[in-house]
């Protein structure tokens, strides 16, 4: 006998009489400012919250943000940092188009300092913002990069998990993640260290 | 028991020999309690939350089969190899194959408790495979060769300073920094180094959903997933009873999680595996080890229900004052007591009784498991079975004695004297452990009884 | 209204003026009180020790003793709480579980089932609450801090009835004492420690007095308050509410 076979049949046996599953009836308040609950959240997590009027705003902010960075990779076509008219001396590397779909080895983004991608949607009460591989390209790249840079619709924002969910449905994926706040740890006598293996900042923007 | 065979209360003893240490370590996991509750009153519906959480989980017990022959078929059709392993041999074992296919001597490793549960490390250090854990906690006692104390907080116990000293010996840190976030700057480059030249990367596995055969993996650092995303193959080692029905389930549970163990409204990460990613190698590792014969169990069952918060650990003010070493198994603290004399019932007998049986961690629990009783229970189960002293047990049978004969009750001695001499904390000597540090209750001159006898009745 | 008396074997041997003072409440209320002289013990030492298997002669000399009541008042939650959750007889079952819905505590019997609103009596000093945890959590004698639910006391609400006592408020408002019945022996180290810390939370606020609804926890803190020589005193709540205007 298998140990499958052996660790079910022994379940079979021992499993007591079935308890229903219970009827899930949560719902968050969507009468609050949930633009703000997820702000103040996500800033109370280490986030840095954003809120532009365009696309061109954005460049200008990360542009403020690193001036000088070694490497930015941007997933997101919007963003034309070239023809926005900015001096930006970087290159700006993995073109979305290029990337999506096309294997690559994560080794190669070791050398990040910021990524740029779109995030799915946003949860007000805990900061999380979902997004997945196809969002990420590389699914290394959010967790590899020094500063982590995710756009959200500023109406894309629900106010608990359990919409969320809702959101998400049955829809599949390779990765899928929430994601709050930059990379941290606090195991050395409970201090607060942001930066831990994963990007040690992360600014969200809120775009219509 | 511990390597030197000591028991709870000889180790909680010798950590006590050190107030300022206990005091600091106290207040460190007090701090966190205090987080918890901040986070949880902030959510209207939190005891809702709780009791849908309990009732899943006694769902997915009573049906724990079906959902594991789900999750199976779910995972395989992802590309998922699933593996089934009867015990802690088996699992290491099965993980130790998967690394030798590959031909591989050196994995990085983020959190899994199940791992510390079937002694991976050791076995794999054995077979010549160098396994890097990779959350800090976790390194620090790592390099320190020690064991964790806290299923959330493995170092809770080590102070900063010690962790510098540490550092500077296995790092080459300066002598005498001790700075938290210079400290972890340096882990974090020694680390990277693991994460870039490895080609296996193991996880835990906090949730395993039945309809979608997916797993979800929570972490603040992103270490896990910095791991296995750098890694052409990513182990997943799982206890069965990790299997929650349905993805939108993970609502309920994802609110209470984090929110129980750290006061954090959710982890930083909390990655949902459904497929390998192109060109990478996905295996799951089902672990039984003693799981499915504790289903059997009535009074123990909701044991199983546990999601590895922590917040019993952070309330319990035994664990605060004694330090989860003194615990000596993998898993410490209040779950830690009702979990490990399932697994050897000799080796973990003073576990159940280092608890007052005040109750704080049951109303904790995020799964509302019933904690305390089961220490209470646990306690009726050991003594049944043998494992108490011979003087434990001539006292209880002496006290029954006198309390079970009221004749004898009443005229075992002067009045205030049977006490002295019947229970056990009573005893005037100077072994006595009560007197120790605690002066005794004051001889009353008479009894409630003759005093009642001689003003009431007549 | 018949009211059996159920005074723990500690409490009797060892603080017979807590048994007094329960005693002497319910008579000022107007009700009719017998204490039965040959009860003894609950048998939550030898339960909570494992040993549950040796309550069945305590148990039985309890059933015997308290099944003719329409209540059984007693002045611990602990003990309370063990008749409550416990309490087995053979040889009478259906007697056991009727006893173990009519026995209260006596803060509990005062709220709910008294439902007392005033109180003519005076204690004139700071006073610190200690939560037993059998009588908090085992009983929900008031909100639990674990608990995302409305505040609510009935001890607190009781003292809140006496004249000029002022209650101090604690750090940690429901932490164990650490006396645990044998626990206070066999985890000697840890058991003082968290007494030492109960008692500096009380002390540390101006207390002159702690009191609570369980003289074990008390007894456990006064061995302690003694041994460091300190002024501050623990007193059984049923002394205080029986502390009559005079």
């Amino acid at each position: 006998m298998s140990s499958r076979d052996k660790i079910l049949a022994a379940l079979k046996k021992n499993q007591p009489a079935l308890v229903e599953l219970p009827v899930l009836n949560f719902a968050g308040n969507a009468s609050i400012d949930l633009k703000e609950q997820f702000t103040k959240t996500l800033t109370g997590i280490g986030g840095l919250v954003i809120e532009v009027n365009n696309w061109k705003d954005i460049v200008k902010h990360i542009q403020s943000k690193f001036p000088k960075p070694d490497r930015i990779v941007n997933r997101v076509a919007h963003l034309n940092f070239e023809s926005d008219g900015l001096a930006y001396s970087s290159e700006i590397s993995n073109k979305p188009d290029q990337q999506a779909g096309q294997k690559s080895d994560p080794h190669d983004f070791s050398n990040v300092t910021v990524a740029i991608m779109k995030g799915e949607f946003g949860v007000a009460e805990n900061g999380a913002i979902w997004l997945t591989d196809k969002d990420m390209g590389d699914q290394a790249l959010p967790y590899i990069c020094e500063h982590l840079v995710l756009i959200i619709n500023k109406n894309s924002i629900v106010p608990t998990l359990h919409e969320a969910y809702e959101k998400i449905g049955s829809s599949t994926y390779h990765l899928g993640t929430f994601l709050a706040g930059p990379s941290k740890t606090a195991d050395i006598e409970q201090s607060l260290v942001l930066g831990a293996h994963g990007s040690k900042s992360l600014i969200v923007f809120l775009i219509n | 028991m511990s390597p030197q065979n000591k028991t709870h209360a000889e180790l909680a003893d010798k950590f006590n020999r050190d107030v300022e240490r206990v005091n600091w370590h106290d207040q460190t996991l007090w701090f966190v309690r205090e987080k918890r509750d901040k986070a949880a009153h902030k959510i209207a519906e939190w005891e809702q939350l709780r009791e849908a959480a309990s009732q899943i989980k006694n769902n997915v017990l009573s049906n724990l089969h079906d959902y594991l022959v789900e999750f199976e078929q779910n995972a395989l059709r992802n590309g998922i190899h699933v593996h089934w392993a009867s015990n802690a041999q088996e699992h290491n074992e099965i993980v130790h194959s998967i690394i030798k296919k590959h031909n591989v001597a050196h994995l990085v490793k983020s959190k899994s408790m199940l791992t510390e549960e079937c002694g991976l490390n050791e076995y794999l250090h054995q077979q010549g495979v160098e396994v890097v854990d990779t959350d800090l906690g976790e390194r620090i006692i790592q390099l320190a060769n020690e064991p964790p104390s806290h299923i959330v907080m493995p170092c809770i116990h080590w102070k900063k300073e010690e962790i510098g000293e540490l550092f500077h010996q296995h790092l080459g840190t300066p002598k005498g920094n001790a700075d938290p976030q210079f400290l972890t700057a340096a882990a974090r480059a020694h680390l990277r180094e693991h994460f870039l030249t490895s080609r296996v990367a193991l996880t835990g596995v906090n949730f395993g959903i039945a309809e979608t055969g997916e797993f979800i993996v929570c972490t603040n650092e992103g270490n896990a997933d910095l791991g296995v995303q750098l890694a052409d193959v990513h182990i997943a080692c799982m206890g069965i009873e990790k299997i929650i029905p349905k993805r939108n389930h993970l609502s309920v549970f994802l609110r209470l999680l984090a929110r129980s163990a750290t006061g954090q409204p959710i982890t930083t990460y909390s990655s949902h595996f459904q497929k390998p990613r192109e060109g990478q190698e996905m295996h799951i590792v089902l672990v039984d080890n003693g799981r499915s014969e504790r289903l059997a169990s009535d009074d123990f069952r909701n044991a199983l229900k546990c999601i590895r918060c922590g917040a019993c650990f952070n309330t319990c003010p035994v664990y605060r004052r004694s330090g989860g070493h003194s615990y000596h198994t993998a898993v410490a603290g209040p779950i830690g007591s009702i979990l490990a004399p399932s697994f050897d019932m000799k080796k973990n007998a003073d576990l159940p009784f280092a608890s007052t049986l005040c109750g704080s961690c049951t109303n904790v629990c995020p799964v509302k498991i019933d904690i305390h009783d089961q220490l209470y229970k646990w306690r009726q189960v050991l003594v049944k079975n043998g494992h108490t002293t011979a003087s434990k047990k001539v006292e209880m049978n002496v006290m029954s004695q006198v309390l079970s004969h009221p004749m004898i009750y009443k005229f075992s001695g002067s009045v205030g004297r049977w006490v002295m001499r019947t229970l056990p904390f009573m005893v005037n000597n100077k072994f006595n452990p009560w007197y120790k540090q605690r002066e005794m209750p004051e001889a009353s001159t008479t009894s409630f009884n003759s005093w009642y006898q001689n003003n009431r009745k007549a | 209204m018949n009211i059996g008396l159920f005074i723990p074997c500690y409490i009797d041997q060892l603080y017979p003026q807590v048994g007094i003072a329960t005693l002497q409440i319910l008579e000022r209320l107007g009700l009719s009180v017998t204490y039965p002289t040959n009860q003894t013990c609950c048998g939550q030492p030898m339960a909570n020790s494992g040993f549950e298997h040796l309550t069945k002669d305590t148990s039985h000399n309890f059933v015997t003793n308290f099944s003719d009541f329409d209540y059984i008042v007693c002045p611990s939650g602990s003990c309370t709480l063990h008749i409550k959750d416990h309490l087995h007889d053979d040889a009478n079952p259906d007697k056991a579980i009727s006893i173990r819905k009519k026995t209260v505590e006596l803060t509990e019997f005062l709220t709910d089932i008294i439902k007392v609103k005033n109180l003519d009596v005076h204690f004139p000093h700071k006073v610190g609450l200690h939560q037993s945890c059998h009588g908090l959590r085992g009983l929900g004698l008031a909100q639990m801090s674990e608990l995302i639910a409305p505040p609510f006391s009935k001890p607190e609400n009781l003292l809140s009835m006496v004249k000029r006592l002022e209650l101090i408020d604690l750090e940690r408002k429901d932490e164990c004492c650490g006396f645990g019945g044998t626990f206070c022996v066999f985890e000697e180290a840890v058991s003082v420690k968290m007494g030492q810390d109960r008692v500096a939370d009380h002390t540390v606020h101006g207390a002159e007095y702690i009191t609570g609804v369980d003289m074990s926890c008390l007894m456990h803190l006064d061995g302690i308050l003694r041994r460091q020589k300190s002024n501050v005193k623990v007193i059984h709540i049923a002394e205080i509410l029986n502390s009559v205007t005079k």
